[in-house]
């Protein structure tokens, strides 16, 4: 599954023979290690699912965070080396606010996805320094241009979504996000499914514990980007939890 | 103004000047006059443009030392050109008005500049913004501004209503540069006005001795 590049991978700055460049692919390796996040843009916002895998009993809850604040209304989740995603989103941030300082209104998302991708682009060009580790998904809603998705990946490059998934369980994640309806559905709707599609893909044998952690901007948040609220939260990990009951006892119907 | 009146013997020429912006019902009309005077005793230019183009559907109105006025629309035009090609769409008024006060207020210990800035926009439609002399960004439903528009302060509160039609606002305008120019000795020459809308930019020149005459004239 995967292939070795033997002496072609030493340094971003080198290509193999076969025209790929080995840091930059190792790099993406790192993301797909890391835990599953979602993002899905819906009819009025965008709402991001992360599974956040805890590794220790002794972690305090809602520690290392996993969803960031980029502006008041740009949020963004990540999967991969956290700390090479905190400071992206520093990056980010200062980007964010520049624009506003300069151009006194908020940064369109398409704008500041292209601008933090040809950030961590430039990471890929020389030897001195390293890819960066990390994929993330922005999201954000404005009054006239509608919710917004992006993802970017450690080559650098920006796609606009409907629906994308990151880190190990991206593909699993993906085949669930096809199946829904997203462009009809309110974020209250969404939210639940989101809390369901974490569940299903989460590894019950090989990871043990996990937070969820659920964000939203939209419509029912005013363009602000933050955490969902507790009550909301509560209800969409109860529908997750029992939409998995309910898959499991149909499962032995059949057998 | 007493200082600026000094300052323009060491600064040169300078717009004492009227321009102002008013928005009407689908668009916004942006007005000037043509002098532009040295120490207020001569006359260095009769038919002076002070209304600068700086994208598709944007014009600001520059007051003051006209050297400045000039080297700040010239980098402001340049910034305002790059950020649309960037975001692959005309820019807001705003973003345009926000590039100005940038270079106003970092540079206001050098510059001696103010302007007017309008346009139409997608997103808000027609807007009005002021950038002072210092870099304070305002954004009015009209404005005026220089030294002719102190004679007209009571005309305009008077006569300006919102959502005008063209005509009117045209009418409203013309009558203001005319007030102003016929009172203010550092304004006068031609009246330029520019309406700005959804579908384009017309210019309109009315020379010295069209502009609406009122009593004693």
């Amino acid at each position: 599954m995967s292939s070795i590049g033997t002496g072609y991978d030493l340094s971003a700055s080198t290509f193999s023979p076969d025209g790929r460049v080995f840091q930059v692919e190792y790099a993406m390796k790192a993301v797909e290690n890391s835990s599953t996040a979602i993002g899905i843009r819906c009819k009025d916002g965008v709402v991001f699912g992360v599974e956040k895998l805890v590794l220790s009993k002794l972690y305090e809850q809602g520690s290392n965070k996993r969803i960031f604040n980029v502006d008041r209304h740009v949020g963004m989740a990540v999967a991969g080396l956290l700390a090479d995603a905190r400071s992206l989103s520093e990056v980010a941030r200062e980007d964010a606010s520049n624009f506003r300082s300069n151009y006194g209104h908020n940064i369109p998302l398409k704008h500041l996805s292209e601008r933090v991708a040809m950030y961590v682009h430039a990471y890929t060009l020389y030897s001195a320094v390293r890819p960066f580790g990390c994929s993330f998904i922005l999201g954000s809603y404005d009054q006239d241009d509608g919710p917004q998705l992006y993802m970017v990946d450690p080559s650098g490059i920006s796609y606009g979504y409907w629906g994308c998934a990151i880190g190990k369980a991206k593909q699993a994640a993906k085949t669930e996000i096809e199946k829904l309806q997203m462009k009809d559905m309110t974020c209250r709707e969404l939210v639940k499914e989101v809390a369901k599609i974490i569940y299903i893909v989460h590894d019950e044998v090989k990871d043990k514990s996990f937070e969820l952690e659920l964000s939203w901007v939209g419509e029912v948040t005013n363009g602000k980007h933050e955490l969902v609220p507790k009550d909301v939260r509560e209800e969409a990990e109860k529908y997750a939890k029992d939409s998995l009951e309910e898959e499991d006892d149909s499962d032995e119907d059949i057998m | 103004m007493e200082k600026r009146f000094m300052d323009s013997q060491i600064k040169g020429v300078s717009t004492g000047t009227t321009i102002l912006a008013v928005t009407f019902n689908g668009g916004v009309i942006i007005g000037s006059d043509s002098r532009a005077s040295i120490g207020g005793y001569y006359v260095s230019s009769k038919t002076i443009n002070k209304l600068i183009q700086v994208h598709d559907r944007i014009f600001c109105c520059i007051a003051g030392s006209l050297a400045d006025a000039q080297a700040v629309t010239k980098a402001a035009k340049f910034q305002i050109s790059f950020h649309s090609i960037q975001m692959e769409s005309p820019p807001l008024v705003k973003a345009a008005a926000s590039v100005l006060k940038e270079l106003c207020y970092n540079n206001k210990e050098e510059l001696q500049a103010g302007f007017i800035t309008a346009g139409w926009d997608r997103k808000k439609g027609p807007q009005v913004y002021t950038v002072a002399l210092g870099g304070m960004l305002l954004s009015q439903p009209f404005t005026i501004g220089g030294s002719g528009s102190t004679y007209i302060y009571g005309y305009a509160d008077a006569k300006y209503k919102p959502d005008m039609s063209k005509e009117e606002c045209l009418q409203f305008a013309t009558n203001a540069l005319a007030l102003a120019m016929g009172r203010d000795n550092v304004s006068g020459g031609v009246a330029h006005l520019v309406v700005i809308t959804e579908e384009g930019v017309e210019h309109i020149v009315i020379p010295g001795d069209k502009l609406p005459k009122f009593h004693d004239e």
